[in-house]
């Protein structure tokens, strides 16, 4: 299959409310031509309507959606041109996998050898050549996936719509499939929009993530970007684990139970703030240990220690009584076990990530 | 295996609840077998019996060389396919109607299809008399509005008949019917629509072959009933609409013969059960009452 051209998608605006409450709350999103962008959120985030928005399957109460710079909004979806993965697959339960593929095709007036040439040309993409014949109840969750893929692919659409498409997947499947996807997208560079509430997919495969809550895009950036610098308490808490301590600036310094710290960013004016600590950013010093610089050193005592195979995890309190979680892989130096012992920890600078205090407008 | 610890009792056990099974389906089997089975191997023998008591095909022989048998059942298939081809008409939009409201709404207008057989056949029957007469209330009003000048004659032929029976029979189709398309499951059309089919190719490559095995059910059950039908055709028939329903209670009622209506009566239930058959054959019918119904 050839490379498509692809379009870049113009969100500005976009509203949808049921009654009062905002699905989408003036939505305003620019996705790149052959950008993979993954839509995160929780449950009831908004973040399928919006995708059922640009699949032209929801109708906005307003806003303005561009394919290109094509106004689309008032475009009924068999008009739109995108291709779309399903989280339940919808494939056709009536026809055969290959009848299934050539449906887009037949609807285009691609019939006979051309079809059944690209029919099988999708399939063999999805790794599923030969497959055509079968019914489609006859295949495992894994290639019913790969089949609604094939058909979404086969008319060669310039956007990609998948609604957790990898969802019903067992965890294997699941990581095969991301790389998967991930390898047909750079081979076909369409515009891609995936939805998903699994935060590691979404790490995984995006060129830049936006978490949605409320209706709202909490933030727009690349995976490392969200990760290692979320904007809120919010988008902190969906996406890795964290412990969140209250501090408080004051003329310029940090102070962490006492303890001053350095971040990497400007300090913020003086008031509340909120420090994410990522326990795997946190590490246990060996006794007499200098981490170097660009390290705050924290004295902490450990309180219990759970081994959890590839890791352990150790809770531990500051002098002040704040517990944090640290991680502390397997490998390597023994993982402290004895209750009450003193620790020294390090935590690079750069992991000094202060966040708005709880409650302030985001 | 059977040194195994416990293997006989166990296999006991096994028996015992398969037979507890078995026995809750007595009653039924029963009733079948006392209601059912003796009074239609019955009918099969007074079929074969002349008038003089003796073994004779002479009631077949004489249906096969009287015309007006042949007319009477072809009559009875043409109001059976009629009412059914109606009921098609006016159930399927209603179905579907139905189908995409919201459940609850969906389930009072369910309520209200079924209305009509919470009263009386009968009662039904005559309510429509009633209404089509000649100075009934329809043809009252048409003339008072200036509709039509004559009476119509909406009832005592054909038209009337149709007008009872679709009535009768509309609820047997829509409720498979709709059962069926409720268990579609729209991605299937938000699947086709994203794939580019407008609203009618959608409808015609998805959404209707999904709900065949529903309207197939539907009409069978419709056409079933409709050739064995009595009271309605008699009644808004008058005696113009003759069914076969109509000649086997003509043979017993006026002539006391019971052979020649015992063999109307099972060549009836032969054609009914080659159209099942062949229904079965042609769709799959038969998965809408086991398994499919719910994918």
């Amino acid at each position: 299959m050839a490379r498509n051209s692809s379009l870049p998608i113009t969100i500005s605006q976009v509203t949808k409310t049921y009654g009062k409450v905002f699905a989408l709350d003036h939505v305003d999103l620019h996705i790149k031509s052959s950008e993979f962008l993954t839509l995160l959120g929780p449950s009831g985030s908004g973040k399928t309507t919006l995708l059922t928005v640009l699949a032209g399957f929801t109708r906005p109460d307003g806003g303005s959606l561009k394919f290109g710079d094509t106004e689309m909004i008032t475009v009924p979806p068999h008009k739109r041109e995108v291709g779309m993965v399903f989280q339940n697959y919808a494939l056709f339960p009536h026809m055969t996998v290959a009848a299934n593929v050539a449906f887009p095709l037949k609807l285009r007036g691609v019939v006979g050898a051309e079809s059944a040439r690209r029919v099988e040309r999708a399939l063999e993409m999805v790794r599923l050549g030969g497959y055509g014949a079968r019914g489609v109840d006859q295949l495992s969750g894994g290639q019913r996936q790969r089949v609604a893929l094939a058909r979404a692919m086969v008319f060669e659409p310039r956007i990609m719509l998948m609604d957790e498409p990898l969802s019903a997947l067992d965890k294997q499947l699941r990581e095969h499939m991301q790389i998967e996807l991930r390898q047909l997208h750079e081979q076909l560079g369409m515009t891609t929009v995936y939805v998903t509430h699994d935060q590691r997919e979404a790490l995984t495969m995006s060129d830049r993530i936006a978490v949605i809550q409320g209706g709202r895009i909490m933030q727009l950036d690349t995976p490392r970007a969200i990760y290692e610098r979320p904007a809120n308490r919010f988008v902190a808490e969906f996406i890795g684990e964290s412990t969140f301590v209250p501090v408080n600036v004051s003329s310029g310094h940090l102070l962490l139970a006492g303890q001053p710290l350095q971040t990497a960013e400007p300090l913020p004016a003086d008031g509340q703030r909120l420090l994410m600590l990522r326990p795997e950013r946190l590490r246990v010093l060996a006794d007499g240990e200098d981490p170097g610089p660009g390290f705050n050193l924290l004295a902490a005592t450990l309180a219990a220690t759970v081994y959890q195979g590839d890791s352990s995890l150790l809770q531990v309190a500051l002098p002040d009584g704040t517990r944090l979680h640290v991680r502390s892989a397997s490998i390597g130096a023994a993982t402290p076990t004895e209750p009450g012992r003193a620790l020294r920890l390090a935590l690079a600078v750069q992991d000094t990530v202060l966040l708005p205090p709880d409650g302030a407008a985001t | 295996m059977t040194d195994l610890p416990n293997a006989f009792a166990l296999q006991r056990n096994a028996l015992w609840e398969r037979l507890g099974l078995a026995s809750l389906i007595m009653p039924a089997l029963l009733l079948i077998i006392i209601t059912m089975l003796v009074p239609v191997c019955w009918l099969f023998y007074l079929s074969v019996l002349s008038d003089a008591g003796n073994f004779s095909l002479e009631h077949y022989q004489r249906m096969w060389e009287q015309p007006s048998y042949g007319r009477t059942f072809v009559n009875t298939f043409k109001v059976s396919l009629l009412t059914t081809g109606i009921c098609i008409l006016l159930g399927y939009p209603l179905a579907y109607f139905l189908s995409e409201l919201p459940q609850r709404v969906a389930n009072l207008c369910m309520v209200a299809v079924l209305l009509p057989l919470w009263t009386s056949l009968l009662v039904r029957t005559y309510a429509w008399l009633v209404l089509l007469q000649r100075k009934g209330l329809i043809n009252n009003w048409g003339i008072e509005l200036g509709m039509w000048d004559e009476p119509l004659a909406l009832v005592h032929n054909l038209t009337g008949t149709l007008i009872g029976m679709v009535h009768v029979m509309l609820p047997f189709l829509v409720l498979p019917l709709y059962s069926a398309m409720r268990a579609i499951d729209r991605n299937y059309l938000r699947a086709a629509a994203n794939l580019g089919a407008g609203p009618l190719r959608s409808f015609w490559l998805v959404f209707f072959p999904l709900a065949l095995p529903g309207l197939s059910a539907g009409v069978l059950i419709v056409f079933i009933l409709c050739l064995g039908f009595y009271v309605t055709p008699a009644v808004l028939g008058g005696g113009k609409v003759i069914m076969v329903s109509s000649r086997i209670a003509n043979d017993i009622e006026i002539f006391f013969n019971w052979g020649a209506a015992s063999a109307l009566g099972v060549v009836l239930l032969l054609l009914t059960a080659l159209l099942i058959f062949g229904a079965m054959r042609l769709t799959r019918v038969g998965s809408v009452l086991s398994d499919r119904a719910a994918s």
